[in-house]
């Protein structure tokens, strides 16, 4: 609890200083969720999650292991279509769009959510490369001068450049750990999203980097809307305005991170974030 | 006494291993817990204990009394016929007919001594050797009394057992790799050095030699046509055909293999693959008569559809029918490596809203290049080393072409020409069987050589 005390602090400086206000009622929703159910064969591993997720900003995703947090991130990017024992119900829509559209395209979904990983994923490529992959996939870049500079501006914003710029023909594979984490957000930045899931990007992370990707995060809230899982308490209260506590495959309360941290109006919340489940 | 020594050796073991048990049980008396190692080992102990020796005296007297028994058969004659073994030779296999009771005709009184000594020893030492190694065995035996204690490590001892067991099969294995190598070069040193060889080619003239015609100097009293050894059309004739086979196998085993890997469902993928790997279990001795009477002929056929002028035993038959072998080889290495690319590389990409033939092009081929690079590797050193199918469908005649409609040969039909039939064994021309083996063994040595070292480096890659 003594831990979790001094982070509250830094959830309200940041809060303090946060460039664009995020109430419960005040930000029109980027991403609403009604009705969602996840099915993995027989098991049903989300139950009628809704939510609201502003447009800007960072939403933490916290709950104990296995409870379908990853499940859920991964319904607002359609990965779980590359599972085929994976069926989702309900309605997902970004934009008042309906995602789960047939007439929609994943490829043009995926293009306006970007993914980061748990484990660093950069592919064996150099490290200009894996920026230009989703540029080339979609034709975002009509020359090479075009091309560079999406990749310098995404590795700029991914606070990255200064480490790499004159090894951008090095296998990315290469980078430390905290860097291929970086180069990765600086990948699917690349392709110029709305929205931007991250599932717990900072597990396979040393302390260090850790702190590095959360400074990247707070100053891409702005910007996007950003999506985490965390299993770190600390993390939710460090890095997000929002938080959502998931437990057993229902999403038990979302509010504002401060508010779940201070006065949860659940008692499993209330356990959860004191440590006593989970 | 071969038989009645293998029953003894079995049965003695096998009390042995019993009694090795009881033994550490009682000792034990009641606390098991207590005895160093675990009654098993002390059973194995004693059964060792008893099969080494037993063995060991079966294996090294058995000789001895059988060269025993030949020198007190050749003791009826006198020393000149014993010095001399070409006589002696005779003499010694006389002895063992008639011993066997299959003597044609009348032995002399002499032979019929020699035999009757022959047979005695023969006997006497037989059973010597049969009762020492039971008497050794039971000596063993008793002597596993005493040594099984509560602290006795027979774990360890068993443990060692083993290693020299398993370091002993590893020496065996690698002196045979190592003396066939020395043979073979040995023989290849021969072919081109030998003072005593006449009609043998130069190194420069093997290996730059654009005519090969061994069979020449077998018709030297035809006069006109000359011996010659250029390898090159033998070499050419290989690649050629194993070209072919890699234009046929490449293209099919790697986008088979690609299927598999990342369309296929589950259930496609469990009844495709081992239909696959059957293809692999063809002996290439029927796929090589196929080649000869079905694929050949039809390509003959074909070809005088369009007016070409086909030879009844093509390259191209050899080839294709070769790309049909290593199929397997290619589609279920490269399907191995294709899975063997981490799931994050694929989802980080279609994270990206890449498609899936995006992904495989772009990501998942890059990343496993190594390993399908050396899946093709292995493939051609198999078609380069490949022998029956080129036997029955490529020809003989060594045309130095780079048609594959001509009919072409190949290093290994060659070498197989050579050593067919009766052979002189110092001749130029069966040496020079040799020497094409040495070239093979070395070409196909350093494909797999290049294989292993892409395939370890591309392990590195995500280890
Ligand atoms: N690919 C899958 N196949 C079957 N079950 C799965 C799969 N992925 C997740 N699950 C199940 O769904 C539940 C939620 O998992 P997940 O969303 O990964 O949890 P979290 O990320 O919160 O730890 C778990 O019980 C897990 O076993
Ligand atoms: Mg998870």
């Amino acid at each position: 609890m003594e831990t979790l005390k001094v982070d509250m602090t830094a959830a309200k400086r940041l809060e303090a200083e946060r460039i664009a206000p995020v109430t419960s009622a005040g930000l029109p929703a980027k991403v609403v969720a009604r009705d969602v159910n996840v099915y993995y064969g027989e098991k049903h591993a989300l139950k009628s999650v809704n939510v609201d997720i502003p447009d800007r900003g960072v939403t933490a995703f916290i709950g104990p292991s296995g409870c379908g947090k990853s499940t859920f991130l991964r319904c607002i990017n359609r990965m779980n279509d590359t599972i085929s024992i994976c069926r989702v119900t309900g309605k997902i829509t970004i934009d008042n769009q309906d995602i789960y559209d047939p007439s929609l395209d994943v490829v043009q979904l995926r293009a306006r959510v970007g993914m980061v990983f748990q484990k660093p994923n950069p592919f064996p490529k150099s490290i200009f490369d894996n920026v230009a992959y989703g540029p080339r996939i979609h034709g975002l870049a009509k020359s090479r001068t075009d091309l560079e500079e999406i990749v310098t501006a995404s590795l700029e914003k991914a606070g990255l450049w200064n480490e790499v710029k004159d090894r951008l023909n090095d296998s990315g594979t290469g980078l430390s750990g905290g860097q291929q984490q970086r180069l990765c957000i600086a990948r699917a930045i690349a392709v110029n999203p709305d929205v931007i899931l991250m599932d717990e990007p900072c597990s396979a992370l040393d302390p260090i980097a850790t702190a590095k990707v959360e400074t990247l995060i707070d100053e891409l809230r702005g910007n996007y809307c950003i999506i985490i899982v965390t299993h770190s308490m600390q993390q939710a209260a460090r890095v997000s305005q929002r938080t959502a506590f998931f437990h057993l495959g229902t999403l038990v309360e979302e509010g504002p991170t401060e508010k779940i941290f201070s006065a949860p109006s659940d008692p499993r919340t209330q356990d959860y974030i004191t440590g006593r489940t989970g | 006494m071969v038989y009645p020594f293998f029953a003894a050796l079995t049965l003695l073991t096998g009390i042995a291993y019993a009694v090795g048990q009881r033994r550490a049980v009682s000792v034990a008396d009641g606390r098991l817990a207590d005895l160093h190692s675990l009654p098993i080992y002390h059973a194995l102990f004693t059964a060792i204990g008893v099969f080494v020796p037993m063995l060991a005296i079966f294996v090294i007297g058995t000789p001895l009394v059988s060269w025993m028994a030949h020198s007190a058969a050749l003791a009826q004659f006198d020393p000149s016929v014993q010095a001399d073994p070409l006589r002696s030779g005779v003499i010694l296999r006389d002895v063992a007919s008639i011993s066997r009771g299959q003597f044609a005709g009348n032995a002399s009184p002499e032979l019929a001594q020699a035999a009757k000594d022959y047979a005695a020893t023969l006997a006497t030492g037989g059973w010597a050797v049969f009762l020492l190694a039971i008497a050794a065995g039971v000596a063993a035996l008793a002597a596993s009394f005493g040594v099984i204690k509560v602290p006795f490590r027979a774990r360890k001892h068993v443990e060692r057992f083993a290693l020299i067991v398993l370091g002993a099969c590893a020496v065996v294995a690698i002196l045979t790799t190592v003396g066939i190598v020395f043979s073979v070069a040995f023989e290849t040193y021969r072919f081109f050095f030998d003072p005593s060889l006449s009609g043998k080619p130069t190194i420069g003239s093997f290996l730059f030699g654009l005519e090969w015609n061994p069979q020449a100097a077998m018709r030297a009293d035809q006069g006109t046509i000359s011996t010659a050894y250029g390898f090159v059309p033998l070499l050419v004739g290989s690649l050629l055909i194993t070209f072919i086979a890699i234009c046929v196998a490449g293209p099919l085993g790697l986008f088979s293999a690609i299927y598999l890997a990342e369309y296929a469902t589950p259930r496609v993928r469990s009844i495709a693959k081992p239909i696959l790997e059957i293809l692999a279990g063809i002996p290439t001795v029927v796929l090589g008569f196929f080649a000869a009477l079905t694929v050949a002929p039809l390509i003959r056929g074909l070809g005088e559809a369009y007016g070409l002028n086909v030879a009844s035993e093509s390259a191209l038959a050899a080839g294709l029918v070769m790309g049909m072998m290593i199929i397997p080889f290619i589609s279920s290495l490269s399907d191995d490596v294709i899975n063997a690319v981490p799931q994050s590389m694929r989802d980080g990409s279609y994270a990206l809203g890449a498609t899936k033939s995006e992904t495989i092009r772009q990501v998942l081929l890059p990343a496993a290049l190594p390993g399908i690079v050396s899946a093709f590797m292995l493939a051609i050193s198999r078609a380069i080393g490949e022998t029956m199918i080129v036997v029955m469908a490529a020809g003989l005649a060594a045309n130095l072409t780079l048609n594959p409609l001509d009919a072409v040969t190949t290093i290994t039909v060659q070498i197989k020409t050579i050593l067919v039939g009766d052979q002189e064994f110092d001749s130029a021309k069966t040496l020079a069987a040799f020497a094409l083996g040495f070239v093979l063994f070395f070409v196909t040595l350093m494909l797999n050589y290049i294989a292993l070292r892409i395939v370890r480096k591309y392990r590195e890659q995500y280890d």
